[in-house]
């Protein structure tokens, strides 16, 4: 009970941080829908290539971008945590009888919920160019979404709490995201690949998420790839999310 | 009921041993090396040392924000190794950075702050705007944080550390960067808190502060406690204090030098002119039977001044330094 209610309170105050200035927010939203407007038309074109079947470019690419939405959105959150680090919040907030992981999870939320809101702005605006989705596969696929923030921001954090400086912080997240995003086939299906960056790809957990998401949007739902996509998924995001909780933990030690 | 004696702190053998890698090599830091302590009830103890003596690291480690690496700690009357939990509740801690959310008013950050402590939201609104009138903040307290000056800063930051009403206050040099009127300000609420019976352990490096402000003083250096006194105690033990006495003309400054040297058998004096220096152990103590000895030999001093040894004497005499040359 404690640790909801402390986990609320976080949440709430992290939310009424975000928004401060609910402009970073939909700032945050432009490049997704530069992709959506600049370069999902450049697909149709390609329409009948492997992975890519003629009439369903738009159930291909749209599940790719929510994914590179909630990798890149949330990967940089670790450097608000920073802030807080150097004007002394955190440390506050660790004498005060809080539950310690509260702390970390009213931030996830926070940027969870930050992601809900983009995903489903994203989704109504694709959906005149032509987005075709069942409902119910829809709202199956926000939780996968929520997840993959969750452990992009957990990362984050992780990071953030570890070097407790900008300078270190931004290499990093940006050594990290690339090759993930790369290697996790969102923009064009992996299906396009060279054999060897198929076989690559195999060990980046967030192909199978992009797998998952577009199973989903394409109603493909009768294979396991949205089972495993959820798994792998939920099994990282738990490993981020403590690793986070345990390097809160150091600053004690 | 949990109280063990009157004590708030009691540290035993307490040590810190921060360990690093740097290249692959354990480095070993040494921040505190065994410190004990004792803190009385209701009194403003002040911990005064050079930065990097172990100041800091020894108030982490008694508001739980850091785990010592030996010895034990009995706070509030509870071992810290045990009952964090409970030392939280009854203690306020307010770090050297503040710990205010900038972006959020005054009374958001103590609202907040209240509610983390498990105040429900009407006694943490009440809670909250007591703290406001208690620290007058009412000009400022509706405006973020961030755009505070130095001094309203620092008056939030102590309310937020007051917020859970804690027997103990540990503040980390909380007048370093304000400007005199502020510090003097702070100077007061801290002795208003002292007065509501709330015990204060403060680290500091001004001088000034300690003396003016504290009942004990503990000096650190280079992790272990050097001395501790009150600040009286500590500055008779660098040994006398001057006396200086003017009279109207050299000639009674004569007279009056020969008298005082027959009663003051352990004073040194020295003459110039129609002044006398009086080097004299316990000044205050003296000077009532100067004056009392000068006017059954009908000498009447003009004026007369007594100069305590500084606390700058007693550090320099017992870390070898002037505390104002740490800048290093």
């Amino acid at each position: 009970m404690k640790l909801l209610q402390d986990i609320k309170l976080m949440f709430i105050r992290n939310v009424q941080h975000t928004l401060r200035n609910p402009i970073f927010m939909f700032l945050s939203l432009f490049q997704p829908l530069l992709y959506l407007f600049l370069f999902m038309p450049l697909l149709k074109n390609l329409g009948g290539t492997p992975g890519l079947p003629a009439g369903e470019t738009v159930e291909i690419f749209i599940p790719g971008l929510m994914v590179m939405m909630a990798l890149f959105g949330s990967a940089f959150v670790g450097f608000d945590l920073i802030d807080d680090i150097r004007s002394g919040v955190i440390e506050r907030f660790l004498v005060t009888p809080v539950s310690r992981s509260a702390i970390l999870w009213g931030r996830v939320l926070r940027d969870a919920s930050v992601l809900l809101l983009q995903v489903i702005l994203i989704t109504i605006v694709a959906i005149p160019f032509g987005l075709n989705v069942k409902f119910e596969y829809f709202l199956i696929s926000l939780p996968l979404y929520v997840m993959i923030a969750i452990t992009m921001a957990s990362m984050s954090y992780a990071f953030a709490l570890m070097y407790k400086t900008e300078d270190a912080l931004a290499p990093t997240i940006n050594t990290i995201t690339l090759p993930v995003s790369l290697l996790s086939g969102i923009l064009l299906p992996l299906t396009l690949a060279p054999l060897w960056l198929q076989n690559l790809a195999k060990v980046n957990p967030f192909s199978y998420a992009v797998n998952a998401s577009r199973a989903l949007f394409t109603g493909n739902v009768g294979g396991p790839d949205i089972l495993i996509g959820f798994v792998i998924v939920f099994l990282l995001m738990s490993i981020m999310f403590y690793w986070s909780i345990q390097e809160l933990r150091k600053i004690e030690e | 009921m949990n109280q063990n004696g009157d004590f708030i702190i009691e540290t035993t053998d307490l040590k810190k041993t921060f360990v690093s890698k740097v290249k692959g090599k354990r480095n070993e830091v040494e921040a505190v090396k065994g410190v004990n302590l004792t803190v009385n009830k209701g009194e403003i103890f002040g911990f005064l040392g050079p930065n990097g003596a172990g100041k800091s690291t020894t108030q982490k480690m008694l508001s739980t924000l850091l785990t010592p690496t030996s010895g034990t700690v009995k706070i509030v009357g509870y071992d810290l190794s045990k009952n964090q939990e409970e030392i939280r509740k009854n203690i306020g801690y307010v770090s050297q950075a503040g710990g205010s959310d900038q972006a959020a008013t005054g009374y958001q950050n103590l609202i907040l702050q209240a509610r983390l402590y498990g105040l429900d939201e009407k006694t943490a609104e009440n809670n909250a705007k007591d703290l406001i009138k208690h620290f007058q903040m009412d000009s400022f307290a509706d405006r973020p944080a961030g755009t505070y000056s130095g001094g309203q800063l620092r008056r939030l930051d102590v309310a937020l550390g007051m917020t859970h009403n804690p027997q103990l206050l540990l503040l980390d040099e909380p007048t370093t960067g304000l400007d005199p009127q502020s510090r003097a300000y702070m100077w007061g609420q801290i002795k208003k808190l002292k007065e509501k019976g709330v015990t204060i352990f403060l680290t500091t490096h001004y001088m000034e502060e300690a003396d003016k402000l504290c009942d004990t003083i503990a000096i650190i250096d280079n992790g272990t406690i050097i001395t501790k006194g009150t600040p009286t105690e500590l500055k008779n033990s660098i040994g006398a204090d001057t006396v200086v006495l003017g009279f109207a003309s050299d000639d009674v400054a004569e007279k009056a030098e020969k008298i005082l040297l027959k009663n003051f058998v352990d004073a040194k004096i020295q003459r110039e002119i129609n002044i006398l220096h009086l080097q004299i152990k316990n000044g205050d103590g003296a000077v009532p039977n100067i004056l009392r000895l000068l006017d059954t030999n009908n000498f009447s001093a003009q004026s007369i001044t007594l100069s305590k040894p500084s606390l700058d004497d007693v550090f320099l005499k017992y870390t070898g330094r002037s505390l104002r040359e740490d800048k290093e």
